[in-house]
C-alpha cells in the first residue's frame, strides 16, 4: 500500500471537519468525478476502540423484560452477557487484519464512494461475481465464501467453477460513503454495481444477493445491464400478485394454493408480523439516534432481525453461544465483528435509511426475465415454492432446496452456499 | 390522607429523602420505596417528594455532552424523523442551560403520594379544591407523556374562580403516573394493560374516599378511562376523553386495506383520507414497534439521552411542535425537556413502551370495536381538538358511545390538549361534567 502514503496526510488533514468515518479510511484522495479505483485499508484509531469500551461499560440499562422469552425483544440477560464480552474480551483488530489481508478498494460511482473487496481467482476463465449483503449485514457476512469461490480446488471443487469475487459495501453501509440526498435505493445500487463491474473490466459477470442484496440483484435483473449473464438470489421475490395482495391485508390463504404454497403463505404472514423494525426504519430512520449514540442500543437493534426460526434470528441467537466453529458456522465474534463495523463507521442510521428509500413490494414477483438461480434455505423468511419461483423467474436456471442455513446463508453455511453458487452458475459459463 | 398524621408524614418523608440517593442511582427512583415502607399497611397512602441526586444530573449532562450523532437526514423536512440540527440544538440546551430543579420544585409544591395497588407502587398528585362539593376527577396521561402534561390544568380545575370559572365547577384533582411511567413502580410481570390500570384507578379513588367521581384521559388515558366506564367502577359517574375510539368497523376494514365504504359523508371521508395519509406517512410505526419489541427499542432510548429525546418526539403529536422557537407555544421547550428528563431520571423508556406490548392484540386505540365501546353505558363526553391524530366525526362518536353526553369540537389544540391549551381544556371539562355533578 505504499502508494497510499503521499495522500494519506490529505485524508487525515480533512478528517477533523468531516465525519468520524474519514479517519478510518486509508485511501488516496481523488478528484471528484474521476473513475479511479483506489486501494483501501482499515486502520481504526485505538482511541475509538477505547471509547467504545468505555461507552459499553457506562451503559445505562433498562430493567429486565416482564416475560421469560424473547417476545418483547432482545432479552436483557442476553445483551448484557454479549456486552460484557464485547467490552472486555472482544478484539476488533482480528477482523480488521482479516479484512486488510484482502484486496479492498474504493471508487466513486454516481457521486458516492463505493467500498469493495475484490479477490481475483488464480484460475483462468474464472467467472466474475458480485455479491451483495443486506441489513443488518455488511461485507463481513461474505468473508467465508471468498476462498471457496475464488479458490475452489482447495475446497474439494473444480477449477472450472472458480469465481472472481467482488463484494461491495452498500451505500450508507460499512466503508462506503453515506448518501447525503435521497435516491439511493436498490434500483440505483443496481446501476452502480453494473458500473463497478464495467470499471473492473468484466464484460461478462453474474450477481448474487440475499436480503437487500436480493432486491439489488432483482433490480439488476430488470435493468439487464450489458454483460450480466444471470443472478442468484437466496431471498427470491416470487409471490404472485393476487397472493401478495391477500398478504398485505393479512387475509386467509387464497383458495387454490397447493400445500407447499399454503405453507409459504403462512410463513410470510408470520414474517410480516416480525418486521416492525423495517416499518420504523422505513418511516422514521432519523429517529433512531439511540443506535448512533449507544453501542448496546445498536447491538440490540441489529440482533433483533428475524429469521424463519425466531426473532432474533435463531441462527444469530445460537451463534452468541458459539465461541469457535471448525465448520464455518456463525460465531459470537463474527456477530460482534459486524456490529462493531456498524459502530465504528457510525452507519446505524445511514443503513436504516435504505428502508426509507425503498417504496416497492417485498416478496412480490418483480418481472425479471434474465436467467435466475434460486437456492431455498430452510431458515429463510419463507420457502419459495418451485411453482411460484418458476412463474416469477421464467428463465429459472437453478432451483434447489437445501437442508440447512437461513437468512444469513453465506454467513451461516459458507461451504454449502458456495457449492450452490457453483452449481447455480455452471450453465452460464462459456466452455473453456 | 386524613388517616395519616403529620408526624407520620414527616417521618416517612425523612425516610424517602434519606434513601433517595441510593434508590435512584442503583435502580430507578422508586424501587426502594416498597421495602422502605414494608411495615406500612398494604393500602397505606405515603407522601412522596422528589429529590434527584445531583450526581444523576451531572451524569445526564456528561452523557449529553458525549453524544455521538448520526449524520444528517437526507431530506429537508421531518419525513425521516426529528431533524439532526433541531435535535442537536434542543439537546445542547438540555445539557447546558436546562434546569431540572425548577420542575422538581413545581412538582414538590404539589401534594404527591404513593400507594401500592395490585403489587405496584402508584404515584399520583392529589390536589383538593377549597370549594365544598368539588367533583373528584382522575386524569390519566399517555405516552410519551407523564403527569407533567397535566400540571397546567390543576389550578384551573381546582381553583376555577381564579380562572374565569365558577366555584360550582371546581374539581378535586387526582393525576396518577401510569405503571411503568414516571414515579410509579415498574411492573415486573405481565398483565398491566389498560383494563388492569383502570381497576387500579378505581382502587385509588376508593382509597381516597371518593364515592362519586369522574375520569378523564387522552392517548392511553382514553382506553384506561373507557375501561373504567366499561367496568362500571363504583362511584364513577362518567368520563371525558379526547382521543375517542370512534372508528366504525367498515372504516377500520378500509384502513386495513379493504374497500372504502360508499356511503361516507364528506366529513367522514375527509377523516378516513387523513387517517390513510397518516398511515402512509409512517405515523404508526412507533406504535407497532413498541407493540412488538418494547425491550429492543428501549435499549438505545435508555442509554442515550439524545436517543430518548428523539424517540419521545417521534410521536405525531409533536409534528407541529416548534422546539421552543415559538415562545408562545405550549408546551414550551422547558416543558418538553421536563417530561423527557423525567423519563431519563426514572429510567422508564422501556417500561413505558411496554404498555403498547400489553395492549398488543387488542389493536388500535381509535377503533370502536377494538376498544369495546359498545359495552360502555355510562355517560361519555368528548372534546375534539383539531390537531389531534384524527378528528372523529360526531356521527361516528354517536355510533361508538351509546350514552354520548357531550360532544364539542374546539378550534385549537392537539394531541397533548391539556398541555397545549390548558385553559380551553379546563373549560371543556367544566362544561362536559356539569350535567353529571348532580346525578346519582
Amino acid at each position: 500500500m505504499s502508494e497510499v502514503s503521499p495522500t494519506r496526510r490529505d485524508v487525515l488533514a480533512t478528517s477533523a471537519a468531516a465525519s468520524a468515518i474519514t479517519l478510518l479510511f486509508e485511501s488516496p484522495a481523488r478528484a471528484a468525478g474521476d473513475n479511479a479505483i483506489r486501494p483501501f485499508r482499515i486502520n481504526v484509531p485505538e482511541a475509538r476502540l477505547v471509547d467504545l469500551r468505555r461507552r459499553i461499560a457506562a451503559t445505562q440499562w433498562p430493567e429486565t423484560e416482564t416475560v421469560a422469552d424473547q417476545s418483547q425483544g432482545v432479552q436483557l440477560a442476553t445483551i448484557q452477557e454479549l456486552a460484557r464480552y464485547w467490552e472486555r474480551d472482544y478484539d476488533w483488530r482480528k477482523v480488521e487484519a482479516k479484512l486488510n489481508a484482502l484486496p479492498q478498494f474504493i471508487t466513486e460511482i454516481d457521486g458516492l464512494d463505493i467500498h469493495f473487496i475484490h479477490v481475483r481467482s488464480k484460475h483462468d476463465n474464472a467467472l466474475p461475481l458480485i455479491v451483495t449483503h443486506g441489513w443488518p449485514g455488511s461485507v463481513i457476512e461474505q468473508l467465508k465464501i471468498i476462498d471457496p469461490l475464488s479458490n475452489p480446488t482447495a475446497h474439494g471443487a473444480s477449477a472450472s467453477d472458480a469465481f472472481h469475487v467482488v463484494i461491495p459495501s452498500m451505500p450508507g453501509y460499512g466503508f462506503s460513503g453515506k448518501p447525503t440526498s435521497p435516491g439511493w435505493g436498490p434500483e440505483r445500487m443496481g446501476r452502480a454495481w453494473a458500473e463497478l463491474m464495467k470499471r473492473l473490466g468484466y464484460p461478462r459477470y453474474v450477481a448474487q444477493g440475499g436480503d437487500w442484496g436480493a432486491f439489488v440483484v432483482d433490480q439488476m435483473g430488470l435493468q439487464a445491464p450489458a454483460g450480466l449473464l444471470a443472478i442468484h438470489t437466496n431471498m427470491p421475490a416470487t409471490v404472485p400478485a393476487d397472493v401478495d395482495k391477500a398478504l398485505q391485508v393479512g387475509a386467509p390463504p387464497p383458495v387454490g394454493l397447493s400445500a407447499e404454497e399454503r405453507r409459504a403463505y403462512e410463513e410470510l404472514i408470520k414474517t410480516f408480523k416480525q418486521v416492525d423494525y423495517a416499518r420504523i426504519m422505513g418511516s422514521r430512520p432519523q429517529t433512531l439516534y439511540g443506535i448512533a449514540d449507544s453501542p448496546v442500543g445498536l447491538a440490540a437493534w441489529l440482533l433483533d432481525h428475524n429469521d424463519a426460526d425466531g426473532q432474533p434470528a435463531a441462527a444469530v441467537a445460537s451463534a452468541l453461544n458459539r465461541t469457535t466453529s471448525a465448520t464455518g458456522e456463525l460465531t459470537r465474534d463474527e456477530v460482534l465483528d459486524n456490529i462493531t463495523l456498524y459502530w465504528l463507521t457510525n452507519t446505524g442510521v445511514s443503513a436504516s435509511r435504505l428502508y426509507w428509500e425503498y417504496k416497492g413490494g417485498f416478496f412480490n414477483a418483480k418481472g425479471v426475465t434474465i436467467p435466475v438461480a434460486v437456492t431455498v434455505f430452510p431458515g429463510e423468511q419463507y420457502q419459495a415454492p418451485r411453482s411460484w419461483t418458476e412463474r416469477a423467474y421464467p428463465r429459472l436456471i437453478h432451483y434447489n432446496k437445501v437442508d440447512r442455513g437461513g437468512h444469513f446463508a453465506a454467513w451461516e453455511q459458507p461451504e454449502l452456499f458456495s457449492a450452490e453458487l457453483r452449481a447455480a452458475f455452471r450453465s452460464v459459463r462459456q466452455p473453456s | 390522607m386524613d388517616a395519616i398524621r403529620t408526624e407520620d408524614i414527616d417521618h416517612q418523608r425523612r425516610q424517602l429523602l434519606g434513601t433517595a440517593t441510593v434508590g435512584i442511582v442503583a435502580a430507578g427512583a422508586i424501587s426502594l420505596l416498597p421495602s422502605q415502607l414494608a411495615a406500612a399497611p398494604d393500602d397505606a397512602i405515603r407522601p412522596f417528594r422528589i429529590n434527584v441526586p445531583e450526581a444523576d444530573l451531572v451524569d445526564l449532562r456528561r452523557r449529553i455532552a458525549a453524544t455521538r450523532w448520526p449524520d444528517q437526514e437526507t431530506v429537508k423536512d421531518q419525513s425521516q424523523g426529528t431533524p439532526l440540527a433541531r435535535l442537536q440544538e434542543l439537546v445542547r440546551y438540555w445539557g447546558t442551560d436546562y434546569d431540572w430543579r425548577k420542575i422538581e420544585a413545581r412538582l414538590n409544591a404539589l401534594p404527591q403520594f404513593v400507594t401500592t395497588i395490585d403489587g405496584v407502587d402508584i404515584h399520583y398528585i392529589h390536589v383538593r379544591s377549597k370549594h365544598p362539593n368539588a367533583l373528584p376527577l382522575i386524569v390519566t396521561h399517555g405516552w410519551p407523556g407523564s403527569v407533567i402534561e397535566q400540571l397546567k390544568i390543576i389550578d384551573p380545575l381546582t381553583n376555577p374562580t381564579a380562572h374565569r370559572g365558577q366555584a360550582e365547577d371546581a374539581f378535586d384533582v387526582v393525576v396518577p403516573s401510569l405503571p411503568g411511567y414516571g414515579f410509579s413502580g415498574k411492573p415486573t410481570g405481565t398483565g398491566w394493560d389498560p383494563d388492569r390500570i383502570a381497576r387500579a384507578w378505581a382502587e385509588v379513588m376508593k382509597r381516597l374516599g371518593y364515592t362519586r367521581y369522574v375520569a378523564q384521559g387522552g392517548d392511553w388515558g382514553t382506553p384506561i378511562s373507557s375501561a373504567m366506564a366499561r367496568q362500571g367502577a363504583a362511584g364513577l359517574l362518567g368520563i371525558h376523553i379526547n382521543l375517542p375510539a370512534t372508528v366504525p368497523p367498515e372504516v377500520a376494514a378500509a384502513l386495513a386495506g379493504g374497500p372504502l365504504p360508499t356511503d361516507l359523508s364528506d366529513k367522514e371521508r375527509a377523516v378516513v383520507e387523513a387517517l390513510m395519509t397518516s398511515g402512509k406517512n409512517g405515523n404508526l410505526a412507533y406504535f407497532t414497534i413498541m407493540t412488538a419489541r418494547p425491550q429492543t427499542v428501549g435499549y438505545g432510548a435508555t442509554d442515550s439521552p439524545a436517543g430518548l429525546a428523539a424517540w419521545v418526539l417521534v410521536h405525531p403529536g409533536f409534528a407541529q411542535w416548534r422546539y421552543g422557537a415559538d415562545h408562545n407555544q405550549s408546551p414550551t421547550r422547558d416543558d418538553v425537556l421536563d417530561n423527557i428528563t423525567l423519563y431519563w431520571l426514572t429510567n422508564t423508556a422501556t417500561s413505558a413502551a411496554r404498555l403498547y406490548w400489553e395492549n398488543g392484540a387488542r389493536g388500535s386505540v381509535i377503533v370502536a370495536a377494538a376498544q369495546r365501546t359498545a359495552e360502555i353505558s355510562l355517560p361519555v363526553a368528548i372534546t375534539v381538538f383539531p390537531e389531534d391524530v384524527y378528528r372523529p366525526p360526531e356521527t361516528w362518536a354517536r355510533r361508538a358511545y351509546r350514552n354520548l353526553s357531550y360532544f364539542n369540537e374546539v378550534d385549537k389544540g392537539g394531541h397533548f390538549a391539556a398541555w397545549e391549551q390548558p385553559g380551553l381544556f379546563s373549560a371543556e371539562l367544566r362544561a362536559a361534567f356539569r350535567p353529571l355533578r348532580h346525578t346519582n
